[in-house]
């Protein structure tokens, strides 16, 4: 028997967990939770949550019960308390078993990460559990119309009166605005320090007089990001988040957790996707022998899947020779990077595959799987500008990893 | 399973690293170039990698091995290709030991293995006929005789053709070139009257060989596996094949990256380092980030061979398509950053790009095994 030299540490024990979690997950998951998601029944939670399929609801209760929500979190705030290899191998078994995720949320993968790091007890304990139980959507207030990539050139005032903030100013993309519960937002606090020094982290309700979010038409005709307007609106000072003026630490910390996130979504995306690549190509250029009939997308196909098998990889190894302390670090602009420039590779080859068919805006002519791709097409061209662009992420790279010179 | 490296593996790659730096730098390679050595690599260097016991990681302790695996034979192999070093590791210790294991009966692996092990018997691939790599591209004619076989061909761009003392033949008794079926392999010892073994000297400054078959009688126990049934064995051979010399490959694209990023940093011009330029600083990214998807896509492909998986032919395919991106980019992207000095011969960095482009074809080009990867994935 040859022996291997990749890592094998804590087999038995994560062995025993995978074989508990598989029949926990059979056990428990609505067969309806088994297939593929529709766009409309994406769980995002919040106060004004709906749930199309009871399963779903169902579904959420029970994993919000086990902790497996947020299955990395301590078990005091409503987390599974699991380890990153246990968490590791429980995401595997879901997408085994094609489990939904029951919760989708900026609370779970980019709030809750850092309260866990620079918030108070407080304010862990009142913010936690009910992102874990999914009881409230909380959206990002990072962009401005003056302070895109230069993120630290943001204006949005915050002025202490009594134990309060006063809040002026105007955020752009924040996704998903109009149906948020909380907002986490970057404000200015000292207008006369040195751009990165004058920042603090806030926590705001968006309830709260003088709040308004206005959805935005993007070329997709999805409305997915709004303008957020804050005009005198009062926050308590309590919702600072760290050492006023120190937020700009917090804020890039954030964005580690979003980088990682947005690193996963083309999966999310592609296991919602009615149609694979290859039969849109096959049915849109045809078959000679099986294969698809024009070589150069046959090849250009196969390059894409290429490269999207070493991603995973590439995914799969970062995960397991990560630090201990479980934050993303510079690796995660390599995989942001990644990740969406082959999802707009990706969507870019659906397009060019169905030819005239993906040319279809709405109505006759074109069936809801042609029409959702072409505007998925569209969508995919802000993957590489959200969440900071490919170019940030290069800079990043060539920063922090590579060590080139300012 | 992780795709991380255990303490064990990462010792050998240390080892092996520090090995290769300092008794094969890259002018160790260029002094060979310039003796116009025959051989084209250093048999004391090869005496030392034996007392190392690398030409037997695949063989069992029985036969003189240490069965230290695929993996820990490609992080030697990736080591290698940091340095250039010239070395029949992959033609002996990969290759003919995998042929060996993959279709030997009991008496050839125990008349080659000890041999191959001590690092005594070295062993060449002789499969391509054209121009590229096409495994089924055979004209090479085997007939049956009273005590054997007769073989009558030519093979060409042989890796360690010229040092070789057996060959692993391809040819097929009936059929057209081009026909999978019908092939079948031969263990041929290179001393065999018939066969003439004519050196080429190649643009990397290794060893490859043209081989003529003329006429050349064997007995029965030549036959490597089956009669007219070798694509069962040559196909996970060169699976095995593919990951080794994109394991080689990772190495000299990291070295060329490593080198580069530290000429970025080094070399002034407008008064600042160049790399601070941002138009230098992407690109060095997008290198970055082809080398870590090809270091991901090797080790995939190593767990799945070493685990017999299904997905062991797509993940090799995948890592050799990989890793022929990834020098393409970084070798070219070597010189230009480099600039003028890039061009010279003094300079080292070109003997990467001649390596490079040596590898990209061997064993199958990018568009090869993207046609290979589509047709195992079924479109």
């Amino acid at each position: 028997m040859q022996r291997t030299f990749l890592k094998e540490e804590h087999v038995t024990s994560l062995d025993a967990f995978r074989t508990e979690s598989r029949q926990w997950l059979l056990a428990n998951c609505p067969a309806s939770m088994r297939t593929p998601m529709p766009d409309d029944e994406v769980p995002w939670g919040g106060r004004r949550a709906e749930f199309r399929n009871p399963d779903a609801k169902l579904w959420l209760d029970r994993m919000v019960e086990r902790g497996w929500t947020a299955p990395s979190w301590p078990r005091e705030y409503g987390g599974g308390g699991l380890s990153t290899e246990q968490a590791q191998v429980l995401a595997e078994e879901m997408r085994a078993l094609g489990c939904r995720a029951p919760l989708f949320s900026f609370g779970l993968t980019m709030l809750g990460p850092v309260l866990l790091e620079f918030g108070n007890e407080a304010q862990r304990r009142e913010h936690l559990p009910r992102i874990v139980r999914g009881e409230i959507r909380w959206c990002q207030g990072y962009s401005e119309p003056g302070a895109g990539s230069d993120l630290a050139s943001l204006s949005t005032r915050a002025v202490p009166e009594g134990e309060d903030f006063i809040i002026n100013g105007h955020k752009i993309w924040t996704s998903y605005a109009h149906y948020a519960d909380w907002i986490f937002c970057l404000v200015r606090t000292d207008p006369t320090a040195k751009k990165h020094e004058g920042i603090s982290f806030v926590l705001i309700d968006m309830a709260s007089p003088g709040v308004r979010a206005q959805p935005i038409r993007l070329i997709s005709g999805y409305s997915v990001f709004c303008e957020t307007f804050f005009e005198d609106v009062r926050v308590p000072q309590a919702n600072l988040v760290g050492e006023p003026n120190k937020g700009w630490t917090i804020a890039k910390r954030l964005l580690e957790h979003e980088r990682k996130s947005l690193a996963s979504f083309s999966d999310r995306h592609r296991e919602r996707s009615a149609r694979s690549l290859r039969e849109v190509a096959l049915q849109g250029v045809g078959a000679v022998d099986g294969r698809i009939a024009d070589p150069v997308l046959r090849d250009r196909i196969a390059a894409y899947e290429i490269d999207d098998t070493a991603f995973q990889l590439t995914r799969r190894r970062l995960a397991d020779e990560a630090s201990a302390d479980g934050r993303p670090g510079p690796a995660s602009a390599l995989m942001k990077l990644c990740a969406t420039e082959l999802n707009k590779r990706r969507m870019e080859l659906m397009v060019a595959s169905a030819g005239t068919q993906a040319l279809g805006w709405e109505g006759e002519g074109f069936n809801p799987d042609e029409i959702r791709e072409t505007r998925e097409w569209l969508r995919s061209k802000a993957n590489s500008i959200e969440g900071g662009t490919s170019e940030i992420q290069l800079n990043i790279i060539a920063k922090r990893v590579l060590g080139l010179p300012d | 399973m992780a795709l991380a490296l255990s303490s064990e593996a990462r010792l050998i790659r240390d080892q092996a690293q520090a090995f290769f730096a300092e008794r094969s730098p890259v002018r160790a390679l260029r002094q060979l170039r310039d003796s116009s050595d025959a051989s084209g690599f250093s048999r004391p260097l090869w005496q030392e990698m034996t007392e190392l016991g690398w030409p037997g990681f695949l063989v069992s302790e029985v036969h003189g091995g240490s069965e230290f695996g695929l993996l820990g034979l490609c992080l030697v192999l990736e080591a290698a290709g940091r340095t250039l070093a010239p070395t029949p590791l992959l033609s002996t210790a990969l290759i003919g030991a995998s042929a060996l294991l993959l279709g030997g009966s009991a008496a050839q692996r125990q008349e080659h293995l000890s041999a191959l092990a001590a690092g005594e018997r070295l062993f060449a691939l002789a499969m391509e006929e054209g121009a590229h790599h096409a495994p089924s591209h055979v004209q090479t004619r085997a007939e049956r005789t009273d005590r054997g076989w007769r073989l009558n061909g030519e093979k060409r761009f042989v890796p360690d053709g010229g040092l070789a003392d057996m060959l692993i033949v391809t040819a097929r008794t009936v059929g057209e070139a081009g026909n999978a079926d019908n092939i079948s392999l031969f263990l041929v010892p290179a001393a065999t009257p018939g066969v003439t073994v004519s050196r080429r000297v190649m643009v990397d400054s290794r060893n490859a060989a043209a081989i003529r078959l003329d006429a050349v009688e064997l007995g029965e126990d030549a036959l490597l596996g089956e009669a007219d049934a070798g694509m069962a064995v040559l196909e996970p051979l060169l699976d095995r094949a593919y990951v080794g010399l994109a394991a080689e490959m990772l190495g000299l694209a990291g070295e060329a990256f490593d080198r580069t990023l530290q000429y970025l940093k080094d070399r002034r011009q407008f008064g600042v380092p160049i790399g601070s330029f941002q138009a230098l600083k992407h690109r060095a990214g997008l290198m970055f980030c082809e080398l870590e998807l090809l270091r991901s896509a090797v080790l995939g492909a190593l767990e799945a061979l070493e685990a017999g998986a299904p997905e062991a032919a797509l993940l090799s395919s995948a890592a050799k398509a990989k890793a022929c991106d990834a020098v393409w980019l970084i070798g070219n992207e070597a010189i230009q950053m480099h600039g003028g000095i890039g061009m010279t011969d003094e300079h080292e960095i070109g003997f990467f790009l001649k390596r490079a482009r040596v590898a990209q074809q061997t064993f199958g080009d990018g568009p090869f095994h993207r046609d290979r990867y589509a047709s195992l994935m079924g479109y």
